[in-house]
């Protein structure tokens, strides 16, 4: 059974001068286990959907349409009290961007684990809280006795490490990881990334894991989603997205990785910028910055469509 | 033979640590960050020197020296062969017009007050280019070749109406309008997307390959620095541990850390499977390296007590690959 379906989601945030389109129709589903990657360029929205899946918006943003139904649940109708007992921490979890920072430094690390786990679990003793502490640093490879400590005397790979057991605390089937490695040093950001890869596989855990950097996800997930502009532009089985990339905003992104070991060459770019989400282009929002342009595309919005098994893309290319 | 324009002798940077009142009272030495350590190093003409390494290897704080922005502990750093080490601003400044930076952020390196004309041609100013017509010829030729155009649109412009990408166009042809023989850049794309980082490495390299400018590529991204860069030089806590050509490097490393490095890139190839993660933990505390071999502490081939007791120095293998490591320095 599917684990997380999501459908047609919308997010806008209003500003004084209008609605930011943020999201627009967004669809994927997620699978026990399985790993999605989530990528785009900057302002492209990966992140609203992340904080949309657990209702955490800002106030200014409103989920406007759409279902985020979790083993049949629909997210979007839960009141704040019932996502707290019901999604929250139990069912998704979320690392944000900088955890470097995302932790109180005036509190040691167990005190705030020890706290997310009786805010959400009522009934458990602080003892035995702490003992639950005391397993998930071992299963993150931390010292146990170092949930003692501040953040301060925890370094950058240690306190993503401990971020990662405090989202784990209350055993949730979906770990959202938002850039998560992005402010680490490649050595330690790859440590990291296998950290992930082995916990997925020991507690069947699913992760939709948002970067902008497509070789991090390449390497760490199964199922690639593409962004741009507040819309699902492609998805599919990571290797077949990666193989035959069918649009060509995914093909522009493919080719701005180089890998380290492909002989030296010149490096492609996509031109242009992308658009203001206040009023975006009516037809494909990739369309202006697209070599392939048509007629249609100015004037009609593609849908995702499956091009090939499972593997969608959203492009008029394609749909002919 | 190649002419050597900028040459680093033995460069040392050490900062001091700030303690406390107390601690200053009781402690009778001071401590020390060992940020940039006996480096040696030699930039020829119109050659594209990566230098890489991960966050608090030095590698910034070695640019800076060799800019003259800080000042060094010891060591010596000559331009064109004339030893810079010891000029005074007054005496540097006539020089600056030969070398320039780009910084890593597009959105704090510009004067938010300033229109992207005033902002290109303040070098000119600065060095004394007063002829109007001179100026405007230069900042309208640079700004064409930054591909801002039409330029007599982005003279008038401020930094806050252009994207990230036009902002860092506006910092390179900043750096470029003197015609320099000498750029480092540090990080000059890691605050850019993807889409749009090519771009700026494409500029950047166009300049510098039209006008055979010597230049010096900071950055931790060795899959980018693979495309961009003639050599590599590998600096760990302070110290280059590794030296060659870019396929050097990338294909048969020597040095452990090196190795380690290449690995922990990682590939944008779903088929590829990634051996493993060698090495365990992060880098030291440079306030108190390691003895010996810096690295002694991460490394995959430890051999005792050599590397622990004594530094390994830079050894050429050949070629011009140069390594210090105790394990290719006892042959």
């Amino acid at each position: 059974m599917t684990l997380l379906s999501v459908q047609n989601l919308t997010t806008y945030y209003q500003i004084r001068r209008g609605f930011v389109r943020a999201v627009e129709d967004v669809s994927f589903s997620l699978e026990r286990g399985e790993a999605m990657g989530l990528a785009g360029e900057s302002g492209c929205g990966k992140t609203t959907v992340a904080l949309s899946l657990l209702k955490i918006l800002p106030p200014n943003g409103k989920i406007v349409r759409g279902k985020i139904l979790l083993n049949d649940l629909d997210v979007v109708k839960l009141s704040e009290s019932e996502l707290r007992e019901k999604i929250r921490w139990k069912a998704i979890s979320l690392i944000f961007q900088g955890a470097m920072n995302a932790m109180n430094p005036m509190y040691k690390v167990e005190d705030q684990i020890v706290e997310a786990i009786r805010l959400h679990e009522k009934g458990v003793t602080k003892k035995e809280a702490k003992d639950r502490v005391a397993k998930l640093f071992e299963m993150v490879g931390l010292e146990p006795e170092r949930a003692k400590g501040y953040p301060h005397e925890f370094s950058g790979g240690m306190r993503q490490r401990a971020m990662i057991a405090m989202a784990l605390a209350c055993n949730p089937s979906i770990l959202i990881a938002d850039e998560p490695s992005t402010a680490l040093d490649v050595i330690v950001q790859a440590q990291v990334l296998k950290l992930l890869d082995e916990l997925k596989r020991k507690l069947n855990l699913a992760i939709i894991m948002i970067s902008h950097d497509l070789s991090i996800i390449s390497e760490t997930c199964d199922k690639l989603a593409i962004m741009y502009a507040g819309r699902i532009v492609e998805v599919g089985d990571v290797l077949s997205v990666f193989k035959k990339p069918l649009h060509p905003y995914t093909q522009g992104l493919i080719a701005a990785f180089p890998s380290i070991y492909a002989p030296k060459q010149e490096m492609s770019a996509i031109p242009g910028s992308p658009p203001n989400l206040l009023n975006p282009p009516k037809g494909c929002r990739f369309a202006p910055r697209c070599n392939y342009s048509m007629d249609i595309c100015l004037k009609e919005s593609p849908s995702l469509i499956e091009a090939d098994k499972n593997h969608f893309v959203a492009c008029h290319l394609v749909h002919k | 033979m190649v002419e050597i324009v900028v040459k680093a002798e033995n460069l040392t940077k050490l900062f001091e640590v700030k303690l406390g009142f107390f601690k200053t009272l009781l402690s009778k030495e001071s401590l020390y960050v060992h940020a940039v350590d006996g480096v040696n190093l030699d930039i020829f003409k119109g050659e594209i020197l990566g230098l890489a390494g991960e966050s608090g290897s030095g590698k910034t704080t070695t640019g800076r020296l060799i800019m003259r922005l800080i000042e060094p502990t010891s060591g010596k750093i000559f331009f064109k062969g004339k030893d810079i080490t010891h000029l005074d601003e007054d005496q540097m400044k006539p020089l600056r017009r030969y070398m320039q930076i780009v910084f890593q952020d597009p959105y704090e390196s510009l004067n938010p007050r300033m229109t992207v004309g005033d902002i290109i041609s303040e070098p000119m100013k600065l060095q004394g280019i007063t002829d109007e017509k001179e100026v405007e010829e230069r900042v309208y030729k640079i700004l064409t070749d930054a591909k801002l155009v039409p330029p007599e649109e982005f003279i008038f412009r401020y930094p806050h109406e252009l994207s990230g990408g036009q902002r860092q166009r506006v910092a390179t042809a900043r750096a470029f309008v003197l015609d320099p023989d000498f750029v480092v850049a540090d990080e000059p794309v890691s605050m850019l997307d993807a889409s749009i980082r090519a771009e700026i490495l494409q500029l950047i390299l166009s300049l510098v390959k039209t006008r055979r400018t010597s230049f010096l590529y900071i950055t931790h991204d060795l899959a980018l620095a693979r495309h961009v860069c003639d050599r590599i030089a590998i600096m760990y806590l302070g110290k280059i541990v590794e030296q060659g050509t870019t396929d050097q490097l990338v294909l048969e490393p020597l040095h452990p850390y090196t190795k380690a490095l290449m690995k922990a890139v990682p590939v944008p190839d779903p088929s590829h499977k990634r051996i493993e993660v060698v090495i365990k933990g992060e880098i030291p505390s440079p306030v108190n390296p390691p003895s010996g071999c810096r690295f002694h502490t991460r490394c995959p081939s430890y051999m005792g007590d050599i590397c622990k007791k004594s530094e390994p120095q830079l050894v050429d293998m050949g070629n011009g690959h140069l390594v210090a490591c105790h394990q290719y320095s006892k042959k």
